[in-house]
């Protein structure tokens, strides 16, 4: 035990966030009490960040297999999918909400940072980044600080490092005031052969630390990240947020890359979360060795550390790096090229333990597999939450219907949520490595992928010289959380649905989701009720769609003072696209093409026809209530098979999904959000007719959120075939316009309104901007 | 032709400047490490975009010392053709091998978007293929592409048409709004007063593909190219 340790107390126990039943199970992995260190090192593998020890039985009922999975959930840093050609992906999302709550700049940033460090941990080279954001609403100074915040910090470490930022998703809602939610992706590609492990192989290999020497910053992040958040967070927290230096983590990646080329490397893994502690018991648990090193040898960047520091600094841009006995020289000579520091901090060893020394004096020395994996695991208690029933009891009596349809399509359109993000994409670089052919703006962002995706590849490879022919993916990520606080399970299947229909309209096959579950404390059964049934939601869409689940994180303890947030289970959907002809855009192409609803225009099943939840009930009449509109899974699925063959066959020149806003707001997209380039907007009008659905309430047919829709267009000499060969499918199909003018003009059954596209753009364009600027 | 597209710790469209060049246009183009103090018989010298040294000092400042740079000097001081794109442009000024300065966007945030290009002069091997009149549309994205120059910098810039590109409108006008940062006179590109150097903000080089969504920027590289061409073409009659 080190001189100044302070002495293992209940409140010391205590203060790391472990039970006494916790700290009973430490003793008997250890036969003995722990050291000061120790017990900080199990303070952070065993937080929920690390350990998932909250929702691990729930994360198994997610499909995870399928045909191209190579590298499954949970095995390893991020999971990876095969897309043909002897190609493949890995890809992942990860939350940094609590750190962006008190940093927003430096919380986002780093979020940004590590998750690109799981994608080139696996030996791919990231080739892009999407940011799914909540926050509170725009109105208060604060959100607008942090929201500003947020985004400046993912634009500086992704546009430095040089990752597009392709797409995301944006929401405000009151709920994420004080909490926002910051869920960061990142996909890369390599070859098959290129797969890296987080594995320390090899008894007697040399462990080599590379990177940025070790500060005091994030001690004992992910420990904050498995409390709830409180008025005194930002004060006490604010040193557990990293610093973030993508300069250096673009150095990085290119020195990892190379020297993975070189087959030197035996296993590799980042320092993320729980920093040195989590990267040296999980290689030796993943290989079943044991891993031993020495803190002196550790490059440090502040002076005095303490071996707990040390072990629990979250200092950013490193990486623990197996190396394979009698190539060190190969690392040498990489990372001095690179001008990065390295240093050989131990050895792998046969003893199954994880022993740490400083200055030869054993400061830790915990069987590694015990404390990576035998994390406790418990079954939450749940209960329907009370506000439910009156969620259920809600009708739509005491709605009055629109009077002023053309008005109400204004105001959503300019509601946050809804309104454009380009005052968000602007900031990020989202053309950079030149492989964005649709920029963020449509349904989905489209990638190719061309040879300099991949990493570096060894020089006596047989792959040398091989042509991989370019390929094209799809991304999106998608949750609204207003519909899992009202119904978590139809709400957890409608988001895994909209990230389908979103990839479905750019002519893209799921491949496979990543999901982040953002949620309320889970001791609470009512919160830990919303996790479950969102869960069973999830898991049985991502069955229906063939999109099983790679990897992901959860973020619980998402609650502020005033309350738990809005049930958030973010996924990453990403797709592929067979052909260059098959990638299709949300905006209408020509004056003259037909417009087509695909899908029922109004559930008939539902009581409330679409508009339980909607953004119409929040913006126009001030209520968040009602269940919101089913997700019949097995028509989703007919919907986005048919939509994926219309494409093919070349009938379809441009398809959008209804989601926040209904109809009318994807009709008004359909029109405005073409960009020729700065202040130089395409707009092109619609007539739209409606008179034919005349069974359902005016704003519910405008505005309403039935499920499983798609507004398309054709030319007209392809109208019929689309229409007959839809509904040969048995999907609803109905020609409802004709693109053309310069105003949006809709005509209904008893009414009828038109606007200039110009003067609807102009509210949508320009709501995010004038609230910030 | 032989390209060198350098390489600075932090660069990173050196890569889709390679693509450009070698598979779209099909010529060589080699990466040229910035610790190397030789450029390898290249015929022209691509500066590429990125943050060099992570520009946390000022962009281009730290950049400008590596020894490849000297070489980068030698070689145009000797007529060689060099382009620095954003970064690059940043370098090149920094290096004294372009005049003026750029600084922080007016706005204070980074830009990305597609803007329309003029050229200002048809002049110089950067532009002699671009067609008369033609609007260029091409991406840019910055945080510190503001142009800066002295009034008597800009008067001799002038004077002697070494103002290539400026920003403008869908018709070809400068306007305020057209100009994405603040740019005096929207200037968007410059070369120094032999014209074998030059810099712009825009990337020409993403936005050399149809499948990008538009091949303007090749006018760029194929201007460097037919220069080049017609120059060997002289030399040998």
């Amino acid at each position: 035990m080190q001189k100044t340790d302070p002495p293992i107390t209940p409140e010391l126990v205590k203060k790391h966030g472990l039970t006494p039943e916790e700290f009973t199970q430490v003793r008997e992995i250890l036969g003995r009490d722990p050291s000061y260190t120790e017990l900080g090192i199990f303070s952070v593998m065993w937080s929920e960040h690390c350990s998932y020890k909250n929702t691990r039985p729930l994360l198994k009922t997610f499909p995870t297999r399928s045909a191209r999975i190579m590298v499954g959930a949970g095995e390893e840093n991020a999971g990876i999918v095969d897309i043909g050609d002897g190609l493949a992906i890995a890809f992942k999302m990860e939350s940094h909400n609590h750190p962006s709550a008190v940093e927003p700049f430096q919380g986002a940033a780093t979020g940004v940072g590590g998750i690109i460090r799981d994608i080139f941990t696996m030996g791919a080279r990231p080739i892009c980044a999407l940011d799914s954001l909540r926050f509170g609403e725009l109105s208060e100074p604060e959100v607008r600080r942090l929201f500003a915040g947020v985004v400046a910090g993912i634009a500086h470490y992704g546009n430095c490092f040089g990752i597009p930022t392709v797409g995301g998703e944006v929401y405000f809602d009151k709920s994420f005031e004080g909490n926002p939610l910051v869920n960061v992706f990142s996909l890369g590609v390599l070859r098959h052969e290129q797969i890296a492990r987080g594995k320390a192989q090899g008894v007697g290999n040399p462990v080599f630390y590379v990177g940025p020497a070790t500060g005091r910053d994030g001690l004992a992040g992910a420990a904050f990240a498995s409390q709830d958040l409180t008025d005194e967070s930002a004060e006490q927290q604010r040193g557990a947020v990293q610093v973030g230096d993508p300069f250096m983590e673009k150095l990085l990646v290119e020195a990892c890359l190379e020297l993975l080329a070189t087959d030197a490397v035996a296993g590799i893994q980042d320092m993320g979360a729980a920093g040195l502690t989590c990267s040296t018991c999980e290689t030796a648990a993943r290989a079943g060795t044991g891993i031993e090193i020495e803190l002196s040898k550790v490059p440090q960047r502040a002076p005095n550390m303490t071996p707990y520091e040390i072990m629990l600094s979250e200092s950013q841009e490193r990486m623990l790096i197996i190396v394979k006995q009698g190539r060190e020289a190969e690392v040498k000579r990489i990372f001095d090229k690179w001008d990065l520091p390295w240093a050989q901090i131990g050895r792998v060893t046969d003893t199954g333990r994880m022993v740490v020394r400083c200055h030869g004096e054993i400061v830790a020395d915990i069987p590694a597999a015990k404390l990576a994996n035998d994390a406790p695991i418990y079954h939450r208690e749940s209960r329907e939450p009370a506000y439910l029933q009156q969620v259920r009891a809600f009708t739509l009596a005491g709605v009055a219907d629109t009077a002023d349809p053309a008005g109400d399509l204004l105001r959503l359109l300019a509601w946050p949520t809804i309104a454009s993000k380009n005052w968000v994409y602007r900031q990020y670089d989202h053309m950079v490595r030149a492989g964005t052919v649709v920029c963020p703006g449509s349904d989905a962002a489209v990638l190719r992928l061309k040879e300099d995706c991949l990493p570096v590849l060894p020089e006596n490879s047989p792959n040398q010289g091989r042509q991989y022919p370019e390929k094209y993916l799809a991304l999106t990520s998608d949750c609204n959380a207003t519909y899992v606080y009202l119904d978590p399970y139809e709400g957890g299947k409608a988001t895994v649905a909209e990230a389908a229909r979103n990839l479905a309209c750019s002519g893209a096959k799921p491949l496979g989701v990543t999901d982040n579950l953002n949620f309320g404390n889970p001791h609470n059964p009512e919160l830990f009720y919303q996790l479950k049934e969102a869960v069973r939601g999830l898991g049985e869409a991502c069955r229906v769609f063939d999109a099983p689940v790679t990897g992901g994180n959860c973020s619980l303890y998402n609650q502020s003072p005033a309350g738990p947030i809005d049930p958030a289970p973010t996924v990453g959907m990403v797709g592929i696209i067979e052909k260059k002809e098959h990638i299709t855009t949300q905006w209408f192409k020509d004056a003259g093409d037909v417009i087509v609803l695909l899908g029922a225009p109004v559930d008939a099943d539902d009581p409330l026809q679409g508009l339980g939840g909607s953004a119409y009930l929040q913006v126009i009449h001030r209520q968040k209530t009602g269940r919101p509109p089913r997700c019949d899974l097995a028509a989703e699925k007919r919907l986005h098979d048919t939509l994926r063959r219309l494409i093919a066959d070349g009938l379809v020149k441009s398809a959008h999904d209804c989601s926040e806003g209904g109809l009318a707001v994807t009709l008004a997209e359909g029109c405005m959000s073409r960009r020729e380039a700065r202040a130089t907007q395409v707009l092109i009008g619609a007539e739209v007719d409606l008179a034919a659905f005349s069974g359902a309430r005016l704003d519910a047919l405008l505005f309403g959120e039935t499920q499983g829709r798609v507004v398309v267009s054709c030319s007209p000499t392809n109208a019929a075939r689309l229409i007959e060969s839809a509904q040969s499918n048995g999907v609803p199909a109905a020609r409802i316009g004709v693109v053309g003018g310069a105003d949006l003009k809709v005509k209904t059954a008893g009414t009828s309104f038109a606007r200039p596209v110009a003067e609807l753009h102009d509210a949508w364009w320009t709501a995010i901007s004038k609230a910030m600027d | 032709m032989k390209f060198a597209v350098l390489q600075f710790p932090g660069s990173n469209c050196d890569q889709d400047c390679v693509h450009v060049l070698k598979n779209v246009l099909g010529h060589s183009a080699r990466l040229v490490w910035h610790k190397d103090n030789s450029l390898g018989g290249a015929d022209a010298v691509i500066v590429p975009g990125g943050f060099s040294y992570g520009d946390y000092l000022r962009t281009g400042a730290i950049a400008r010392f590596s020894p490849v740079m000297r070489a980068v000097g030698e070689f145009a001081a000797g007529g060689g053709l060099v382009l620095g794109i954003c970064n690059g442009f940043q370098i090149l000024c920094e290096a004294g091998l372009l005049p003026g300065a750029l600084i922080r966007n007016r706005s204070l945030q980074f830009r990305c978007e597609h803007i329309y290009l003029k050229t200002a002069a048809a002049n110089s091997p950067f532009t002699c293929r671009i067609p008369a009149g033609r609007v260029l549309r091409i991406p840019i994205a910055h945080g510190e592409g503001c142009y800066f120059a002295d009034p008597e910098t800009l008067a001799g810039l002038r004077a002697r048409n070494q103002i290539l590109w400026q920003y403008c409108n869908a018709k070809g006008e400068l306007t305020e709004r057209a100009n994405p940062n603040g740019s005096v006179q929207s200037i968007a590109g410059v070369c120094n007063q032999g014209r074998n150097v030059a810099g712009l903000m825009p990337h020409p080089e993403r936005a050399s593909e149809a499948i990008l969504d538009g091949e303007d920027g090749r006018l760029i590289f194929e201007s460097m190219i037919a220069w080049w061409e017609q120059r060997g073409q002289a030399r040998a009659a």
